[in-house]
Order: C-alpha cells, then sequence, then structure tokens
C-alpha cells in the first residue's frame, strides 16, 4: 500500500539550525492497517505525514502509494488518493465559504474541475446525508459559512471532507490535540466509525498515548527522524502506557522527560 | 440644475469605472491578495486603446478587447513572479506594474495620448443617434446619457460574466484559495494556477476598465493609473457599508458598482463645495483607511493592541 524507502530529510541544511527530521526511515503500511504513530516532540511524526502529503519532498529515498512513485510528485497531484485532517481546526475548511461549498469541493477531489456549475442539486442531497450521519446537527446549516462552527464542528466537516472521496490513505495529524477533551471523544469516535464503515488505511499522529493504544490495529513510536518501535495484532492490543513510557525510557536513554507524554 | 448636472455626469463616470473596481474586488476581497498591478494594467488599458484609435485608426470596440488581452497577460505575469518565482505579493505587483510604465510610453510613444478628432467609442455611438438639437438637448446630456448607458451595460455584462464564473468549479477553487490555500491544494487543486488566473481576471477586467475610461474620457495618460486602486478600494468599501446585509454574490457585486458610483457623486459634490482637486487624493486615502479601519474598531479591538498570544493547544489531561 504505502512504502517509504531509506527516507531522509533534513531542515535547514548546512546552517546553525540545522534538523535531521527523518533518519533512514522504512516503513510499509498494509491495505486497511489503522496506525496510529506516537512520539514526543521534534520524532518526526508530523514530518513523516507531510512527506506523505507532498508538503515537503524528501532529500533521499522513495516513497510509493500502491506501487506509483509519489516521491516528487506536488501536493496537490497526490491529494486524489489522500484524505487529509490537520491539527489546526482552520487549516481543513475554508472559513468563508458554506459548508455545502467546502463540501463540493471535497466532491472533486481527484475529478477533473471545470466550468461547470460548482454545485449541484443532486450532491446536496448526498450531503445532507453525510453530514445527518456525523450527529451534530450540520445538516440544517448547509449554507451556514464554515467560519461559524466550533472547532470541533470544523474538525468533523474536515473529516467527512477528507472521505468523501474515498482516499487510499487517510492522514490524520493530530487532529483532535486543539479541541476540548469531550469534543476530541467525538471527533475520535466518529473517525473511528468513518474508518471503520469503509475500511479505509490511516495514519493517525497523536500525543495522547491512550488514544494510541485504543485505536487502530498498529502503533509506531517515533524517536529522532526513525521508528523505534512497531507493534500490531495482539500485541498491540494488550499494551499499556507504562509499556510505551518504559520504552520511550529505555531509547532516550533516561532524558527522555517530556512533559506532554507524562501528563497523558 | 449645475448641481443635478454634475450628479448626472458624475453618475456617467461611476459607471465606468465599475469594471475597474470590480477588477479590484477580485484580488483585494476574494483572492486575498493586495494586487498593484492594477496601476500598470489600467494605463496598459487605456494606451493602447488610445493607440488603437489615434494611431492604428482602428474599430474602438476592437481595442477593448486588445485592452482586455494585454491586462490578463499582465495579470498573469504578476502571478507567475509570486507564485513561481516566489516573489512576495506585494513586490511582484510592484514589479509589474512599474515595468508596465515603460511599456505604456513604448506603446504610446509619448506620455498621453488625445482622442480628439478622432473616432472614439462615444462618438461612434453618437453618430448614430440623432443630434443633441434635434432632440433638444444639451449636448452635454447626450454625451454623458451614451456614457452612462454604455458604463451601465458593461457593468451588468461584467458582474453577470463574474457571477457565472465564480459559481464555476474553477471559480470556486479560486474563492477557496483566497480563503484558505492549504486546503484547496489538499483537494487536490493547483493553488498555483488558481492564483495566476485571478490575478489573469482581476488585469483583464482593470485593463478593460482602463480602455473604456480612455474611451469616455477622450485621453489616456501613462500616469493615468497612479493611485487608481485607492478609488478602487473606496468602491467597494462604499458598497460594502450600505449593503452589509448582502450576502448574495451578485447583489456585492452590484453594491461595488453603487460604490463606484457614490464615490464620483461625493467627489463631485465635494469639488463643488470648493476643495481644490489637489487634495482630492489625500481626501480619498483618508477615507479608505477609516472605512477600512472602523470595522476592525468596531470588534471592540484596541486600536495597537498586540497579537494575542494563544495558550498551547496540545496539553492533554486524561
Amino acid at each position: 500500500m504505502l512504502r517509504f524507502n531509506g527516507i531522509y530529510k533534513t531542515f535547514n541544511q548546512n546552517t546553525v539550525n540545522e534538523k535531521r527530521a527523518i533518519n533512514d526511515l522504512s516503513l510499509h503500511l498494509r491495505r486497511g492497517d489503522f496506525v496510529t504513530v506516537i512520539g514526543g516532540n521534534g520524532a518526526g511524526k508530523s514530518t513523516l505525514l507531510n512527506l506523505i502529503a507532498g508538503v515537503y519532498s524528501p532529500d533521499s529515498g522513495r516513497i510509493l502509494l500502491d506501487g506509483d512513485d509519489i516521491t516528487n510528485l506536488p501536493e496537490y497531484r497526490r491529494a486524489k488518493d489522500l484524505g487529509r485532517v490537520f491539527q489546526d481546526p482552520m487549516m481543513g475548511t475554508a472559513a468563508n465559504m458554506e459548508i455545502q461549498e467546502n463540501l463540493a469541493l471535497a466532491y472533486r477531489r481527484g475529478k477533473r474541475r471545470g466550468l461547470r456549475w460548482g454545485i449541484t442539486n443532486k450532491e446536496k442531497q448526498i450531503y445532507m446525508e453525510k453530514l445527518n450521519n456525523l450527529g451534530l446537527g450540520l445538516e440544517t446549516r448547509m449554507s451556514t459559512k464554515v467560519g461559524l462552527l466550533s472547532g470541533g464542528q470544523r474538525q468533523a466537516l474536515t473529516l467527512l471532507m477528507a472521505t468523501l472521496q474515498e482516499p487510499k490513505l487517510l492522514l490524520l495529524d493530530e487532529h483532535t490535540a486543539a479541541l476540548d477533551p469531550s469534543t476530541a471523544e467525538r471527533v475520535l469516535e466518529l473517525t473511528q466509525d468513518i474508518v471503520s464503515a469503509n475500511n479505509l488505511t490511516t495514519l493517525m499522529v497523536t500525543h495522547n498515548m491512550k488514544q494510541a493504544i485504543q485505536y487502530g490495529n498498529r502503533l509506531i513510536m517515533m524517536y529522532e527522524g526513525n521508528i523505534i518501535f512497531d507493534v500490531s495484532g495482539e500485541e498491540k492490543s494488550n499494551l499499556k502506557v507504562t509499556d510505551l513510557l518504559k520504552k520511550f525510557e529505555t531509547v532516550s536513554k533516561g532524558s527522555f522527560a517530556n512533559d506532554r507524554m507524562i501528563l497523558s | 440644475m449645475n448641481l443635478l448636472l454634475s450628479v448626472y455626469g458624475a453618475t456617467a463616470q461611476g459607471l465606468t469605472w465599475t469594471i475597474f473596481a470590480l477588477g479590484v474586488f477580485i484580488t483585494f476581497r476574494i483572492l486575498n491578495y493586495a494586487d498593484l498591478t492594477c496601476e500598470g494594467s489600467f494605463a496598459l488599458g487605456g494606451s493602447i486603446s488610445s493607440v488603437f484609435v489615434v494611431g492604428l485608426k482602428l474599430n474602438p470596440i476592437l481595442s477593448l478587447f486588445v485592452a482586455l488581452l494585454s491586462g490578463l497577460a499582465a495579470g498573469a505575469i504578476t502571478g507567475l513572479l509570486h507564485t513561481k518565482l516566489k516573489i512576495p505579493s506585494i513586490l511582484s505587483g510592484i514589479l509589474t506594474m512599474f515595468g508596465l510604465y515603460s511599456i505604456n510610453l513604448r506603446i504610446m510613444g509619448q506620455p498621453n495620448t488625445s482622442l480628439v478628432g478622432n473616432k472614439s467609442l462615444i462618438f461612434m455611438i453618437k453618430d448614430k443617434l440623432p443630434t443633441a438639437a434635434e432632440l433638444g438637448i444639451m449636448d452635454f446630456i447626450l454625451q454623458t446619457g451614451v456614457v452612462l448607458l454604455v458604463g451601465l451595460i458593461f457593468s451588468l455584462i461584467a458582474i453577470a460574466f463574474l457571477y457565472w464564473f465564480f459559481g464555476t468549479e474553477i471559480g470556486s477553487c479560486i474563492r477557496a484559495t483566497g480563503n484558505n490555500d492549504t486546503m484547496v491544494r489538499a483537494q487536490g487543486v493547483n493553488t498555483d494556477m488558481m492564483k495566476i488566473a485571478g490575478l489573469s481576471f482581476s488585469n483583464g477586467l482593470i485593463a478593460l476598465a482602463g480602455a473604456l475610461v480612455t474611451q469616455t474620457q477622450g485621453y489616456a495618460d501613462v500616469g493615468m493609473g497612479q493611485g487608481v486602486i485607492v478609488i478602487g478600494l473606496a468602491s467597494i468599501v462604499i458598497g460594502e457599508v450600505l449593503f452589509f446585509k448582502a450576502k448574495n454574490f451578485a447583489i456585492k457585486m452590484l453594491a461595488i458598482m453603487c460604490g463606484s458610483v457614490i464615490y464620483r457623486i461625493i467627489i463631485a459634490l465635494i469639488l463643488r463645495l470648493g476643495l481644490d482637486t489637489n487634495d482630492m487624493k489625500l481626501f480619498t486615502a483618508i477615507v479608505v483607511a477609516l472605512a477600512l479601519s472602523i470595522p476592525n474598531m468596531l470588534k471592540n479591538k484596541p486600536l495597537f493592541a498586540r497579537k494575542e498570544v494563544k495558550p498551547p493547544i496540545n496539553v492533554t489531561k486524561n
């Protein structure tokens, strides 16, 4: 499905701020995998997602999606295969446009856009149904400007937009981190529902170890730009937060004391 | 009577400038891009249109069309400078505007061109009508009437076209790009192309407006574009203030048309009160600065407040 072969990515190369974000990373995702990615600040989690999405291209190595080399494909050309939800709820939607207009943009992901009307009545029926499934009451507010929605509502809408055209791979970049705990919970439930309903291959970055264990069938822990722990199946479902902390403690040789990780 | 006549003249002038304001609206409000190319492309349209009529003795309607095309190209250059060569947005516009000054001089071969004694668009239409004497009205009324109608027809065609275009799939993508280009890229759209297209359309309309203004006022000047962006913004802002409840895109554009007319009427009235013409630019600048800042001040934000510092958003407590 998705293959990372020996990827390197360094930011600000040859400057004092040089930062090796991804260091010889190889990864293989199988179809239908729901992978959670954890790691401290600067471990390379978001860079990993951005490399897949095409925000950056790697310094070396190859990225294959379904056998196609997408290493140097521009961001907008890969988008047809990728559904993305960002950490910042403002990032995934256009605030000054209506809910249905946002959905109409997402509905055409990977399709040719021309001078046909931007939204049809037939689509609106589909959107109403899908919004109804979210259970947030948005189906009655289809012509409301997205800027008037709450962060949780916007994130739920972004999730719907990311999956409106079934993506080959769903990329979730700490998509609940900016939400309050109960909203985060609700958005995660929605995520789980949508992922299982469509059997989507998913990569979910999170800071929250409990979430990382609770969701998905495979867990990846990153440290200094590489994968240091990769579990799946039963081994993963038996995992405890303390196990993960211990694991972290060993690889970081005791220096690991990220308050955010401890809090979670 | 004199007052009515100057309001009448101002209305006609406002209508011929509507397309210009719509062009500025596309970049400033839809693309969220303060594009200074317009000052060059406006004069570009004027230069081309004047040379077509005076030097080449060609049909003025053809000159409008060529002006439109040249504006499209000018806008595309700004777009390429910004997206492909990564030059900051304002500077890209300034560079194109700056370069266009020389190009406009080359086109005209002189700093200004008078259309007097040549067949301008207005005279071409007037020739087909009965004379003012036959109609028993002042020549000024007839001529201004022609200008008013031409301006109105062009404005309405432009509004109808833009309403259609920004409702299409590509038009929606341009609107969304001005709003949040990250999201648009994530939906598989080449945002660079959208920016180039938006800038191109905007400047095409602006050059068309420059040609139209030249045809109605009877001359083109290489400096005719200087500071016009402020007039465009004034029209937009006046329209938005008067039609603040407008949700519909067509109504918003009609509001700009009204804004453009009202701006000209205000100017005409103030000039009648005896204000020096040379002070008009300062006056307009102050009005636009106030109009753009008052909505922000009304949101109860202190004028020079620091940016709000957001609390860290990643802390989870479960």
